[in-house]
């Protein structure tokens, strides 16, 4: 009985080798896209209803639009999306069109991910500039809209508190800003302002790598992009993180919770410096007291983080022609508008701004527009950035937490200097 | 039989009281998150972070309502992700126990050259952490055959990528698992095995009429230990599973998560998938008391 059933073991696996031989091999193709025509597209967007119902809207305009591609979505949630690009990228799994968050794009242009978009340069050109991704002169990556960092606060509080509220023509200079946190806590706020210290990750150098920039400092030296030697340690740095960690000891901010701004909105804290995506909630719980005031100038004039999620077009795409017939269809200004209007982010061209609930001219958000088209600076095009994002997050930290600034920053420079070395400076 | 004088008899009333405030305060104290999370599963985002600071967050006060279960069906597909996990773990930890209980009695109870070797390696993979190899591995499943029914034929193709397959044969054979069999196994008398040899048993028999029923609680305790980790997955699927429909539970987390986070919706959804564990331990609460009590093993 025993030897029976062995045979049948043998014979089974046999026939199944016999039949694996045989049968023909389904798919000789080793892109991501399924059948001819078939253009993969991954988002990050996965658990965002509104962003998603965008994209099925665009999707269904354009398959109808034409006969010779076909989008086939798949989303994923923003947490785990870049272990699943690192991933198909390991077993050349990565689908034609995929989204990216900027600061990132010229690592994993580098990384040979990304081929050059090839979009017309009309339509790059439209587009404002923190909206495209250029590694190296060129264009990897294009987005439908930027987000914009900005201080919340009521102009009630501000009034009472014979504060000045500030421009985008005369914006706080640091002093007068040191002055009203000093005037707030004084006057009934025990922690006058919120910066987001209790968020972790890209939060950081998107946050305070403007204000640093501000005061004349930098993540790199962006001319040579080679090392962050008199940039990230210099007298603008040092400047930047001895009022950053005062504000800490004077307890003006804390890194207390929850991330977002729920603490402004229960007025718990008189300043919020955070970004559009809350400015829907804010207005409806404050209303026409809301103030969105412009970044504090720290010497070299205000500054805020560009460059939001774009869209590339993978190197091994075999259907490239299709992903760009697609990404120029996409990039039409109802579109633009829509996502703008859903998400509460500054649309990438001027028409579609305008056409805009929230960031027309007449709009309630539309000095987000404004301080985007004026402040914004993109955080720097190298292969290098995720280890300076990292390595100034941890820096920043620790001079938060009483660290002796210069050496701290020192440390830093050392840490993203050593990886470009070991990177060759990665092309640069 | 010795009549006990009432001193003593209250003395023995007052311990028990006090090692059952004791027991209570410990028991409230561990299930204070569970109340945190479904209490806070009926709140609105605000209420939650407001209350936050004292009592109420533990109490259904203020603006209660099922709107965040609502908006969780609103933003994941729940139902197929549960669906998913109860495939991909009942798959791991049934196969599981047949694997690593049969590689567990081949080292215990058979005699071939090499098996200690083979047991140091077995030993060896526990060492290594399953996030160094993730990418290697994804690497490899993505290069498998596979046979796929296309235009009504079987044919073949390469790659495992976005199937249930992926999510489960990597993690059937658990070095933990053989070891943990391997060394119950080997408590059971070999003389059992002997007298069964003399009366015609082949090693499979055995193993099957004589060692798995006399092995309940290592089963048991496999059984648990391997449950808790498939249910939990979150790296590999993230790496491996890119349609929806084949995701587990544990990567529906991050849908929560956007540029703010909706923690209404992760208690409700915390809540919701935290159920059916919760059941699997209240259900087999004694086997596994008594399997950890009986293997000498720790979670």
């Amino acid at each position: 009985m025993k030897r029976k059933s062995l045979t049948v073991i043998v014979a089974a696996a046999l026939s199944a080798t016999v039949a694996l031989g045989g049968c023909a091999r389904a798919s000789q193709d080793s892109s991501s896209s399924g059948g001819p025509g078939e253009i993969t597209m991954w988002t990050h967007s996965a658990g965002n209803p509104g962003e998603l119902a965008v994209y099925k809207r665009i999707i269904a305009d354009f398959n109808a639009s034409q006969h010779q591609y076909k989008i086939v979505q798949q989303n994923f949630p923003q947490g785990s999306y870049n272990d699943a690009i690192t991933a198909a990228a390991a077993a050349h799994k990565l689908p034609c069109l995929l989204d990216m968050d900027g600061p990132v794009m010229p690592n994993w242009a580098w990384a040979g991910y990304l081929q050059p978009l090839g979009l017309p340069d009309s339509l790059i050109n439209s587009l404002l500039p923190t909206t495209v991704g250029r590694y190296k002169n060129t264009v990897y990556s294009a987005g439908y809209w930027d987000a914009a960092l900005s201080i919340f606060a009521r102009k009630s509080v501000l009034d009472k508190n014979n504060i000045r509220i500030p421009t985008v023509d005369k914006p706080w200079t640091l002093d007068e800003f040191t002055a009203a946190v000093t005037t707030l806590k004084a006057n009934g706020y025990p922690t006058p302002l919120d910066l987001g210290a209790a968020d972790t990750g890209e939060w950081w150098s998107y946050a305070y790598s403007p204000m640093l920039q501000s005061a004349g400092g930098d993540l790199i030296n962006r001319g040579t992009m080679k090392s962050a030697d008199g940039a990230l340690n210099g007298p603008g740095a040092v400047t930047f993180f001895t009022w950053f960690q005062q504000a800490f000891k004077n307890k003006w901010v804390d890194n207390a919770g929850p991330v977002g701004n729920q603490r402004f909105i229960d007025n718990k804290v008189a300043l919020s410096y955070t970004g559009v995506w809350n400015a829907k909630d804010a207005l409806a719980a404050v209303g026409s007291d809301l103030l969105v005031l412009p970044p504090v100038d720290f010497g070299k004039g205000p500054k805020i983080g560009g460059g939001s999620w774009q869209w590339g077009i993978s190197a091994g795409c075999r259907n490239a022609d299709g992903a760009r017939a697609y990404l120029k269809f996409s990039f039409q200004d109802s579109y633009l508008t829509a996502f703008a209007d859903s998400q509460v982010v500054i649309p990438s061209t001027a028409s579609a701004a305008a056409a805009s609930k929230y960031f027309s001219d007449n709009g309630a958000l539309h000095q987000f527009a404004v301080l985007s088209q004026k402040f914004a600076l993109a955080r720097p095009a190298t292969p290098g950035y995720p280890v300076i994002s990292s390595t100034f997050e941890k820096a920043a930290k620790d001079i938060m937490n009483g660290a002796a600034v210069k050496s701290t920053l020192d440390t830093a420079v050392q840490a993203i200097d050593t990886d470009i070395t070991s990177q060759n400076g990665y092309g640069f | 039989m010795a009549v006990r004088d009432p001193g003593e008899r209250l003395l023995r009333r007052r311990r028990r009281v006090w090692s059952y405030l004791v027991l209570v305060g410990l028991a409230v104290f561990f299930l204070f998150p569970l109340v945190f999370m479904f209490v806070s599963s009926l709140k609105p985002d605000g209420q939650i972070l407001s209350d936050l600071g004292g009592w109420r967050a533990f109490l259904p006060l203020g603006d209660i309502s099922l709107r965040n279960y609502a908006g969780v069906f609103d933003r994941v597909p729940v139902g197929r992700f549960l669906l998913n996990s109860v495939i991909v773990t009942v798959a791991i930890v049934g196969a599981g126990l047949v694997v690593n209980s049969m590689a567990g009695f081949a080292i215990s109870r058979l005699r071939w050259t090499g098996r200690g070797v083979v047991l140091s390696v077995v030993i060896a993979t526990l060492i290594v952490p399953f996030e160094t190899i993730a990418v290697p591995m994804v690497y490899w499943v993505s290069q498998l055959p596979t046979l796929v029914l296309q235009h009504g034929q079987i044919e073949y193709d390469f790659g495992w990528l976005d199937s249930y397959q992926v999510q489960i044969v990597p993690f059937i054979a658990n070095g933990f698992s053989v070891f943990l069999f391997s060394q119950y196994f080997s408590t059971i008398p070999t003389a059992i095995d002997e007298a069964a040899r003399i009366d015609g048993a082949g090693w499979f028999t055995i193993y099957r009429r004589i060692v798995v029923p006399l092995s309940g609680p290592a089963f048991a305790t496999v059984a648990i230990l391997t449950f808790l980790p498939a249910w939990n997955q979150y790296l590999w699927p993230s790496m491996v599973v890119q349609d929806e429909s084949l995701r587990p539970v544990m990567v529906g987390m991050q849908y929560f998560f956007q540029d703010n986070t909706a923690w209404g919706e992760v208690m409700a959804y915390t809540s919701m998938i935290t159920l059916p564990v919760l059941v699997v331990f209240l259900g087999c609460q004694r086997a596994f008391v008594s399997s950890v009590a009986a293997s000498g093993v720790k979670g």
